[in-house]
């Protein structure tokens, strides 16, 4: 009896232990990008492009790279909606009583999200070279595309599977075609349409594998899809491995600030999940 | 009963998996009636409804074998049309599903996408359509209000009134009172009696006193079988079957 | 009429997309392989998989140290991860109270948002100094941190997130009825995560594993910034390591002069997609089979 007493506390100590583990090395690595981050920041950071070169310039700051940034994260994302939307709308409003294809198709989505970022980068690279096109704001955006067309089609998907058949009777019953329903469905889940956005923007401004070989890199803001682009996690990648101590307080800076804006991503997105989960139980 | 009803079911099977839901169903629909279906819960009363404007298309494994008969043309034909099917009935489901819109574009939703562009005319519609539903003096100073923002008794009045917009002959209600409080159901109640002089009216329910209160006929389903179909007094208080005799006095639910 | 037609050719164009969209994953298969043929034209795949002579320049392509790189690092990350993330996962659903549990999982939550690139960032400058000062003075005589311990540990915080939503939603599927009917029979609480849940949880836990092991096989920067990249089989935990995705990321792009060079790096790539490809659908399959038998 007391040792079966001992093993149940025993373990129970174990449990919170690893939980502490688990949830405080989100403190730890939050911390430590603050620690070394703060230092670095100033107002420069944030409006002024790197001066004499990213890698050996100890002046300026990593506008270009923010910049550079939203335009591919925003990008992917806009052009990754434009396909994920009827590919939702496709799945869960055209092949009803076709259920087994539609499962297979959501396997298909959830592999392809499986798929790390650096293969989507290898591959994207192998198709610009085929169609010609060379590192720059525009082979970015299409390899990031790529890698958050998964994302949206399953978000979106799972959100539409929260909408009443009801509404979509409703609507048939009013003598609406499919594609009519389908308009009401997306303004029903318009909410969700917006979590799709930013988890996939979330996902989009932080990966660097698919943007390496892609987006190129440069001290300047692009002005054309043509021109190469410097993103945040390229920016901290490249200056982390300077020898100057400036340069790499710039990737620290980087850090802190690509850490901030995901933060207020996911929390803005929770935020809004929660909400939208609310609707649906209503 | 009429020589040409509206909807005229002949042989209908439904088959949703291995479950065969409806078996054998014929029945002729009386015109500017109202129609009540009866039955145990699980027995395929909604499914019957259902079939009646093809919304069990998007159900999986479906199978649909005999006619439904709507003015005439076979709605299972496969060159059949289904948006101008559904255009003659106006559905009102168990709870009200307005759609993501407001009042106003709730009701004109139908004719638009039916074509008629003109705001006078879906002006006149809207008032029209709510007025017929009793809703206009509630609504009037707050059309371009959402439509969630109202009491569900007025979603559901709401959603009769978007119905009715389409120009519909017939109107099928699922249980259509079942999430309203005792005033909300009677004023749906007394809609019915008052919309049969222009409408088909078939109605499920459960509740055989709702049955008895606003109903002409009635038919009794059990099993995916239609047992007993008569006039609502001569079912409820003299039933020829032995099965409805006991689902009338309470001993089958 | 007009609308019906509108809606033929937009249900024509969906299907379109979402064809396409599918025959991704055919496409990049193919298109890898495509170019991996010059390579494996030259070299057989028994050789390519199990020669550790790495020589670019003399036309030798080992990938074997690079598949051991890869090994390493993920063998430790699950080493870690499991056990810290069961217990998480028995912890939140089974013992925290309800007030804890709703801050507890926004956080895991909170850590699946963070980019791979911070993760490396903390790693370097956390995890390496660690390793170097305090870890492996106790077990080797000198040590730069840079390892595949580092990647290891680095790995195991990324798929934390992964492994506790995964095994929580599966924990919190089991009826409760199946915990009480334990209890009631006198079993301890943990007697019953360990008699009963565990048990029932199995598939799931499964399932996360397998997921958790693909996606640590493909993690690129992360633990590109933190495993040392050298070219030999690493023999302890405090030794470099260079696994598969880091390979392809330094040299994609530069060393293209090279012949075959390009096809190796693509062939890495093809080996990478293969074996995740085959683990992703393993486990989405198990946990599609697990949503169907608890919804039925």
């Amino acid at each position: 009896m007391i040792r079966r007493k001992l093993e149940e506390s025993f373990f129970r100590v174990l449990m919170v232990l690893a939980t502490i583990i688990v949830a405080g090395s989100f403190f730890l690595i939050v911390g430590t990008i603050f620690y070394k981050g703060m230092p670095f920041m100033n107002w420069d950071m944030v409006t002024k492009i790197p001066g004499g070169g990213f890698y050996i310039g100890k002046e300026g700051g990593v506008l270009n790279a923010i910049i550079g940034s939203l335009y591919v994260a925003g990008g992917a994302t806009v052009l990754g909606l434009i396909i994920s939307i009827p590919v939702a709308i496709y799945i869960n409003m055209y092949m009803n009583g076709k259920n087994y294809v539609a499962t297979g198709l959501r396997i298909a989505f959830d592999v392809l999200f499986g798929i790390p970022s650096i293969v989507y980068g290898a591959f994207g690279f192998f198709i610009m070279i085929y169609l010609g096109i060379r590192a720059s704001l525009l082979g970015g955006i299409l390899a990031v595309t790529l890698l958050v067309i998964p994302i949206l089609v399953r978000t979106l998907d799972e959100v539409i599977q929260t909408v009443p058949k009801e509404l979509r009777d409703a609507a048939l019953s009013l003598g609406a075609t499919r594609w009519e329903m389908s308009k009401v469905v997306l303004r029903q889940i318009l909410p969700g349409i917006f979590t799709a956005i930013l988890l996939s923007f979330g996902r989009a401004i932080g990966d660097v594998a698919s943007v390496l070989f892609t987006a190129g890199f440069s001290d300047n803001i692009p002005t054309s899809l043509h021109q190469p682009a410097a993103t945040l996690p390229l920016a901290i990648f490249f200056q982390l491995s300077s020898p100057i101590e400036e340069v790499q307080g710039r990737a620290y800076a980087s850090a802190l600030i690509l850490t901030i804006v995901v933060l207020i991503i996911t929390i803005f997105s929770s935020v809004l999940a929660k909400r939208f989960s609310k609707n649906k139980i209503q | 009963m009429t020589d040409n009803p509206h909807i005229s079911i002949q042989h209908l099977n439904v088959q949703i998996g291995n479950h065969a839901i409806l078996k054998d169903i014929t029945l002729n629909i009386p015109n500017k009636k109202v129609i009540s279906i009866i039955g145990p819960s699980g027995c395929g009363k909604t499914t019957l409804l259902k079939s009646f404007n093809r919304l069990l298309d998007d159900t999986a494994d479906v199978k649909v074998t005999g006619k439904v008969l709507v003015d005439g043309e076979n709605i299972y034909d496969p060159n059949v049309e289904v948006t101008h099917i559904r255009k003659k009935m106006g559905l009102l489901s168990q709870r009200p599903y307005p759609l993501p819109m407001s009042i106003y574009d709730n009701v004109a939703y139908g004719p638009r996408i039916h074509g008629t562009r003109k705001k006078k005319d879906l002006d006149e519609i809207v008032e029209t359509q709510l007025k017929a539903t009793g809703l206009w003096n509630e609504v009037k100073d707050r059309l371009h209000a959402p439509a969630t923002r109202l009491s569900i008794g007025q979603q559901q009045r709401l959603c009769l009134a978007r119905g009715l917009a389409v120009e519909p002959e017939i109107i099928l209600g699922d249980e259509s009172t079942s999430a309203l409080d005792p005033v909300s159901t009677s004023i749906i109640e007394d809609l019915f009696v008052s919309l049969k002089e222009k409408y088909t009216i078939v109605l499920v329910t459960h509740i055989l006193r709702q049955a008895r209160r606003v109903s002409d006929y009635i038919v009794f389903v059990y099993m995916g079988k239609i047992i007993e179909f008569g006039p609502t007094e001569e079912l409820l208080l003299n039933p020829k079957e032995e099965l409805t005799k006991e689902y009338v006095k309470g001993f089958i639910s | 009429m007009f609308r019906l037609l509108k809606d033929k050719i937009y249900s024509k164009l969906m299907l379109v997309f979402t064809l396409a969209s599918v025959s991704l994953v055919l496409l990049i298969g193919i298109g890898l392989y495509y170019k991996s043929l010059p390579l494996l034209h030259k070299l057989s795949w028994g050789t390519l998989l199990t020669s550790s002579e790495w020589r670019p320049l003399k036309g030798l392509f080992g990938f074997f140290p690079f598949i051991m790189g890869t090994l390493w690092v993920t063998a430790i990350a699950i080493i870690i991860a499991l056990p810290l993330c069961l217990l998480t996962s028995f912890y939140i659903t089974e013992y925290a109270p309800a007030r804890i549990r709703k801050i507890l999982i926004p956080f895991v939550n909170l850590l699946s948002g963070i980019p791979p690139v911070i993760f490396g960032v903390w790693g370097v400058l956390f995890i390496i100094p660690l390793i170097q000062n305090h870890i492996a003075p106790h077990f080797v005589e000198f040590s730069t941190g840079y390892s595949v311990l580092a990647g290891g540990v680095v790995l195991a915080v990324m798929i934390f997130p992964l492994i506790v939503s995964i095994v929580c939603e599966v924990l919190m599927t089991i009826p409760h009825e199946l915990k009480n009917a334990s209890l009631a029979l006198g079993a301890t609480k943990w007697e019953t995560i360990k008699k009963v849940l565990l048990r029932k949880a199995k598939p799931g836990i499964i399932a996360a594993t397998v997921l958790a092991i693909s996606r640590a096989f493909g993690e690129t920067i992360a633990v590109l910034m933190v495993c040392g990249n050298n070219v030999a089989v690493p023999h302890s935990v405090f030794d470099p390591g260079y696994p598969l995705p880091a390979l392809i990321a330094n040299n994609y792009g530069e060393m293209l002069s090279i012949p075959m060079y390009e096809s190796a790096l693509m062939f890495a790539a093809l080996l990478l997609f293969i074996i995740i490809l085959l683990f992703n659908i393993i486990s989405r399959l198990i946990l599609v089979r697990l949503e169907r038998g608890l919804s039925e």
